[in-house]
């Protein structure tokens, strides 16, 4: 599966998260408190809001739109409204920059 | 304007109607709304939860509670009961809508084990189905105000003054309430409940609508018991007697203004209130900024006014004013149903959007400033 490379590691804040469009698609990348980098679809899957604009608070990214909440670790619905998970898609760090595996 | 234009001019404010498909059609549903720029370092702040303030409110209130409900029932039978009662009807009946909002977002503390217990208590107090109605709002932000869309819009064209009179004693509203709970706890949802929430969620929207029938049951049997309204004074009355501030302030929040549009300085009011009106909404009264960034916290609401309020319309001074404002749009709206009150914007905001409602909306000389 092709890795992309989205951005520097450090354009993203710790506990935050950034939006990455690629072929048409939109992803979100966050970084973990603890310096960890992880990916998940860019949409929230309760009204297709762009998640970048939300709240990240420990592994936890909530929605701008509706509050709703996923476990951005793994995609798992964390708090209503939300009910779908998000995909998830594998991350790593090479020469500063931020790696996503698109499948 | 005629009954009959009056009559061809009403809308379809079910959920599952003509309206319904003609919002789905052209794009009103789920649509892009606009906002106001915030910087995003400066947005995260904002949006930064905190158990403090929620907790020392919560405190305040459920203290207050007690204390005034413990006040009410030593000097029951007497004229001295009245103020007691007084104060703990408005904690119960009105101060549980913005608990009941708040928590429901998450916003209100950090914790959310916090917030949902907070929402389960002032859930029942409202007397709204606390799994329905959280999808309900949900829908509310996604569609305010788009008819078809939104099920929380409280005055339909043409407005019903006396029925908008009869929501500060609960009467409609309660008796309303009260039959969806009843049904809910039989098994039944309607298909405009069906059509927001998901039905992963129905089970337990019975679920909860069949408690809180046992809880008001309970309460029920205990005043037919001690042959006394005194239990049901402080379980379940209090939605009558004490809901009056939670509709003059929640009424304030969209009547009077555009529908189907999708900018919310056009279909929601800020006003400025008094101190103990904010507490006891919780800051609601900043309502055109909680529409645009409801990640905010309602302790950071003024904050977050004072930083885009070059960008929304002058906000309303006093309830009062408001209220002004409100009720002659609403006069005129018995006999014109396509008016509405759009507002003058400052020099510094960006203009209104108008790519969905260009076609309806009203010549400049029919709005009022």
């Amino acid at each position: 599966m092709p890795w992309i490379s989205a951005c520097e590691a450090d354009e993203i804040d710790a506990e935050d998260v950034m939006r990455f469009d690629h072929d048409g698609h939109t992803y979100a990348l966050y970084r973990s408190p603890d310096d960890k980098y992880y990916a998940t679809d860019g949409l929230c899957t309760h009204e297709q809001v762009h998640l970048c604009d939300g709240l990240v608070m420990d592994n936890i990214i909530e929605c701008p739109k509706h509050n709703g909440r996923f476990d951005y670790t793994t995609g798992a619905p964390k708090g209503a409204p939300v009910c779908v998970a998000l995909k998830t898609y594998n991350v790593k760090v090479e020469a500063g920059m931020v790696m996503i595996e698109i499948v | 304007m005629t009954m009959s234009d009056i009559q061809n001019h009403t809308r379809d404010y079910s959920l599952v109607g003509e309206s319904t498909r003609r919002a789905v059609e052209t794009g009103l549903a789920s649509a892009q709304w606009y906002h106001s720029e915030v910087p995003r370092k400066v947005m995260k702040e904002l949006m930064q939860r905190r158990d403090g303030p929620a907790i020392r409110d919560t405190i305040i209130w459920l203290g207050l509670l007690v204390a005034s409900g413990a006040g009410g029932v030593y000097f029951w039978g007497s004229w001295t009961c009245v103020p007691f009662f007084f104060v703990y009807g408005v904690l119960y009946g009105s101060a549980c809508d913005s608990r009941w909002h708040e928590c429901g977002h998450g916003t209100a503390f950090r914790t959310r084990w916090m917030n949902d217990v907070v929402y389960q208590i002032a859930s029942f107090m409202v007397f709204r189905n606390p799994v329905s109605w959280r999808w309900s709002h949900a829908r509310h932000h996604t569609d305010t105000v788009i008819v078809g869309r939104d099920p929380e819009i409280a005055f339909m064209r043409p407005p019903n003054l006396f029925e908008g009179i009869l929501h500060y004693i609960g009467l409609l509203d309660v008796v309303a309430s009260f039959k969806v709970m009843a049904r809910n706890a039989f098994g039944i949802l309607t298909p405009s409940e069906k059509s927001y929430i998901p039905e992963s969620e129905w089970p337990k929207a019975i679920f909860a609508a069949r408690i809180h029938m046992a809880i008001y049951l309970a309460a029920a049997i205990a005043s037919l018991l001690m042959w006394s309204i005194l239990p049901l004074m402080l379980i379940g009355l209090p939605r009558f007697y004490g809901c009056w501030h939670m509709f003059l302030t929640g009424l304030l929040q969209h009547g009077g203004l555009a529908e189907d549009v999708i900018d919310h300085r056009l279909n929601s009011r800020t006003v400025y209130m008094n101190p103990i009106s904010r507490w006891i909404y919780w800051n609601m009264n900043y309502h055109v900024e909680h529409h645009m960034f409801p990640m905010v916290p309602y302790h950071a609401l003024p904050r977050l006014h004072e930083l885009i309020k070059g960008d929304l319309p002058e906000p309303n001074p006093s309830m009062w004013h408001a209220y002004v404002e409100m009720v002659k749009v609403l006069l005129r709206q018995r006999r014109d149903p396509e008016y509405y009150l759009r507002r003058t914007l400052p020099a510094t905001a960006r203009p209104y959007r108008e790519e969905f409602h260009a076609d309806d909306a009203v010549p400049a000389a029919s709005s009022i400033a």
